[in-house]
């Protein structure tokens, strides 16, 4: 007879694993990437591409030569992160932006704390934020979106995004109605053209412009879904967040509609969805109790709405996060799961 | 339908060997019957090398209050009185007894005649559980005296009987369920009386409905005792989980579920109080599940306490080539074996056998944080926290993270996408931390 093996309890595993999960997420977001190549065409595949081999090769170039561990790059986090990233820029950026993003997001941000699990920040948000700062002009240069099968190609013309558009034009002293009613002249490529913010419909679809995988409400939504069925992620920092979002941007509203704009407006535009649904839910650098979760994404409703009313920038979902991220374990040592038996006081 | 809420998980339910009915196995040519057997003090032997008993005869005394009287299963000669291995791992003392015929001591009653009126009062079943050496046969194997026992100041108001074998692969009380549905209906009245209680609430998982039809059709000729069909989810058959899934009590951190008037038992517990104190049988052979995907025929025997477990293995088919494990239990909570000759005891529900395919653990990876294991937690506890703190050795952080609620149900370790061993850190820290409060208890 063979040698009996001998631990502990349980002698028995689900068949949950870390690949499982992150092919999961990479499952998500394929509706957002169909999406992002129906509006930017191969410019997105282009991105998508040199992001994702940029991240899986970094991981394992470190790993194999620096670190000389145990190889990871097929559970999947680097391919999730690199899409992320992709996701996070405009279709347009030269292919060195991105390798650069890259590295910080894989080499800085996850690698040199430990790798998946130890990273106190979301990667692909570090590469962002990182890009951001370093590259502002081309980080912020929007190709206009142009479907596939349109038609005319209207390649080099760049647009704003809806925020983008909006908060610069509040800042000149317009309202709101006016702004959303007659648009905006400006000057793109030397010609004149009239910029108007889309509808609210064609902004939830996804033909504004923006960074690749944040244009579509829409899709980011039915990948969300497909992550709640499967409880790759909880409601609860979704709910959140949104809900904070709608609440604060709501009063604001209330309080004056020609300086503050509607609530739907802010969900539908920018990086929000893209943000809630898959960069604040990113296990790693998020609490882990329910009511943490609940503080998590209140506290990323807030300061994205702070942002993107007052702040320097346009959108503020990116920083938001982030911030957040900072106060994860913080928010893990005060807000513990409810224990059994902790309601009867004897 | 009724459930426990916080936590749980849910195993494949590999019920093998759920339509094979009970079989008497075959008396063994000796036998190995530990003296301590259940939770408390070991009991005393009262019998001598060379001495001659019977079935049924008392063996060993248990003095302190949680201790059980154990009897000899056979009729034979005692051998010798020596140290074994049994499930634990740790030497203890044992009765070896040669076995010679059959003969039963003559108080008790063999005959099948089910026997319903009950003539003892409450304290004389209490004294009769006691002496007839019943425990908890659900595998905590404590006294059950003991339990019906409320402690001054307390009053138990219900009586859970334990009908839901969460484990996978048990299915020894389903099958008696089925097969012993009148008697352990008595044994549960009988229970009644003796706590004291005028109601009686039996849980069952809606994956046994005909045990549920069974019991609830039974149960009408019964005063105050009400079958419930409960939704599957491991580890239901914890005391503080069933109890919150029947009543909606919460048994407070760290006390005992009389605290919220109840007092749980599980039906094998219950049919053996039937036969204690209506036909006078002490505790010497229970019903016990052979299983595993490799082995031949999965059964359910009835076995004499102290018979080794090789041979309810070969009577269900041999050990298949390709066993890389034996656990004495369920695939959650069970003891794996390092041999497969250990005596079956008075807690031993099952015997599993798991092929070598499934022996070995997934390689251990960086905690993702996903906090799997936090929503699965039964006790609202954070496995991932308190195995780190056990990690590196911050006991007294684990205590103040409540790590003695742990019960040890296994669903985070189950769970973990990292195959993080959080259990096993989880039972030193455990460990340590009833060690550092017995200290401080000295001081
Ligand atoms: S289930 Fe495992 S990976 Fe997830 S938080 Fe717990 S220990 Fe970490
Ligand atoms: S073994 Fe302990 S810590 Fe793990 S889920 Fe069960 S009760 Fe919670």
């Amino acid at each position: 007879m063979n040698l009996l093996t001998v631990s502990g309890s349980p002698h028995i595993h689900g068949d949950n694993s870390i690949k499982k999960i992150m092919y999961g997420v990479v499952f998500a977001m394929i509706p957002a990437i169909l999406v992002s190549i129906y509006f930017f065409g191969l410019d997105a595949v282009k991105v998508l591409l040199i992001s994702v081999i940029a991240c899986m090769f970094f991981e394992w170039a470190i790993q194999k030569y620096l670190i000389k561990g145990p190889l990871t790059i097929n559970d999947g986090s680097a391919m999730v992160t690199g899409i992320l990233l992709a996701f996070n820029v405009p279709g347009n950026l030269p292919v060195w932006i991105i390798i650069i993003g890259a590295f910080v997001s894989i080499g800085i941000a996850k690698m040199s704390f430990g790798g998946l699990g130890k990273n106190p920040f979301n990667p692909a948000l570090v590469g962002r934020v990182f890009l951001l700062i370093s590259f502002p002009v081309q980080m912020t240069s929007w190709p206009k979106p142009n479907p596939l099968f349109a038609g005319k190609v209207l390649d080099a013309i760049t647009g704003p995004t809806p925020l983008g558009n909006l908060k610069g034009e509040l800042r000149g002293g317009r309202t709101v109605q006016d702004i959303l009613e007659h648009g905006t002249k400006m000057i793109v490529d030397g010609k004149e053209v009239l910029y108007k913010i889309p509808d609210y419909v064609q902004e939830l679809l996804g033909n504004m412009g923006g960074s690749l995988g944040e244009i579509s409400a829409v899709a980011l939504i039915i990948g969300a879904i497909y992550m709640l069925c499967r409880r790759i992620i909880t409601w609860q920092i979704p709910v959140a967040y949104l809900g904070s979002v709608i609440v604060f941007t709501g009063i604001l509203w209330l309080i004056d509609p020609n300086i503050y704009i509607n609530p739907l407006f802010h969900l539908v535009t920018g990086g929000l969805m893209l943000g809630v649904f898959f960069m604040a839910t990113d296990m790693v650098s998020t609490p882990m109790s329910p009511k943490g979760q609940l503080i998590f994404g209140l506290g990323c409703g807030v300061i994205t709405v702070i942002i993107r009313v007052w702040g320097a920038y346009p959108e503020g979902v990116s920083f938001a996060i982030l911030i957040m991220n900072a106060f994860a374990p913080l928010i893990n040592k005060g807000f513990k799961p409810k224990r059994f038996g902790e309601t009867l006081k004897i | 339908m009724k459930t426990f809420k916080l936590g749980g998980v849910h195993p494949a339910e590999n019920k093998l060997s759920n339509n094979s009915p009970i079989q008497v196995l075959p008396i063994p040519k000796q036998v190995f019957i530990p003296v301590s057997q259940s939770l408390g003090a070991p009991s005393k032997p009262v019998v001598n090398k060379g001495d001659q008993v019977k079935v049924g005869q008392l063996i060993a005394k248990g003095e302190a209050f949680i201790s059980s009287n154990i009897h000899s299963s056979v009729s034979g000669k005692v051998l010798k009185i020596d140290n074994i291995t049994d499930q634990t791992d740790y030497p203890k003392q044992a009765i070896f007894i040669n076995v010679e015929g059959d003969e039963w001591d003559e108080n008790i009653d063999k005959s099948d005649k089910v026997k319903r009126e009950i003539t003892l009062s409450k304290d004389e079943i209490i004294r009769k559980i006691h002496e007839m050496g019943i425990v908890g046969l659900g595998g905590a194997a404590f006294p059950s005296h003991v339990k019906l026992m409320v402690p001054k100041g307390k009053k138990a108001n219900l009586l859970i009987i334990n009908g839901v074998e969460c484990e996978p692969y048990l299915t020894s009380d389903y099958r008696l369920m089925l097969e012993k549905g009148e008697e352990i209906l008595i044994g549960t009245t009988i229970l009644m009386k003796g706590l004291g209680v005028n109601k009686a609430f039996i849980g069952i998982e809606n994956n046994k409905p005909d045990a549920i039809k069974h019991l609830t059709d039974l149960a009408k000729d019964f005063e105050g005792i009400e079958v419930f069909s409960l939704k599957v989810k491991y580890p239901q058959g914890g005391e503080k989980q069933l109890i919150k899934a029947l009543t909606n009590r919460e048994v407070p951190s760290g006390k005992l579920p009389v605290e919220v008037g109840c007092v749980v038992n599980n039906v094998g517990t219950a049919f053996a109080v039937y036969e204690a104190v209506q036909k006078n049988k002490p505790l010497f052979e229970r019903v016990v599940t052979v299983t595993g995907k490799s082995l031949k025929n999965p059964s359910n025997f009835l076995v004499r306490i102290g018979t080794h477990s090789s041979e309810l293995v070969e009577k269900a088919g041999g050990l298949p080539d390709d066993t890389g494990k034996i656990i004495s239990g369920g695939p959650m909570m069970g003891k794996a074996l390092n041999m497969i000759d250990v005596p079956i005891v008075k807690g031993s529900s099952g015997v599993l056998l798991i092929e070598d395919s499934e022996t070995e653990r997934m390689a251990v990876k960086n905690c993702i944080r996903c906090a799997n294991c936090i929503s699965v937690c039964p006790m609202g506890l954070e496995p991932v926290l308190l195995a780190q703190y056990s990690e590196k050795e911050m006991f007294e952080n684990a205590e103040k993270e409540h790590i003695l609620d742990c019960m040890e149900c296994g669903s985070c370790q189950y769970t973990c996408p990292s195959g993080r061993p959080l259990l096993d850190y989880i039972r030193l820290g455990k460990f340590k931390v009833g060690e550092i409060i017995r200290n401080r208890g000295k001081k």
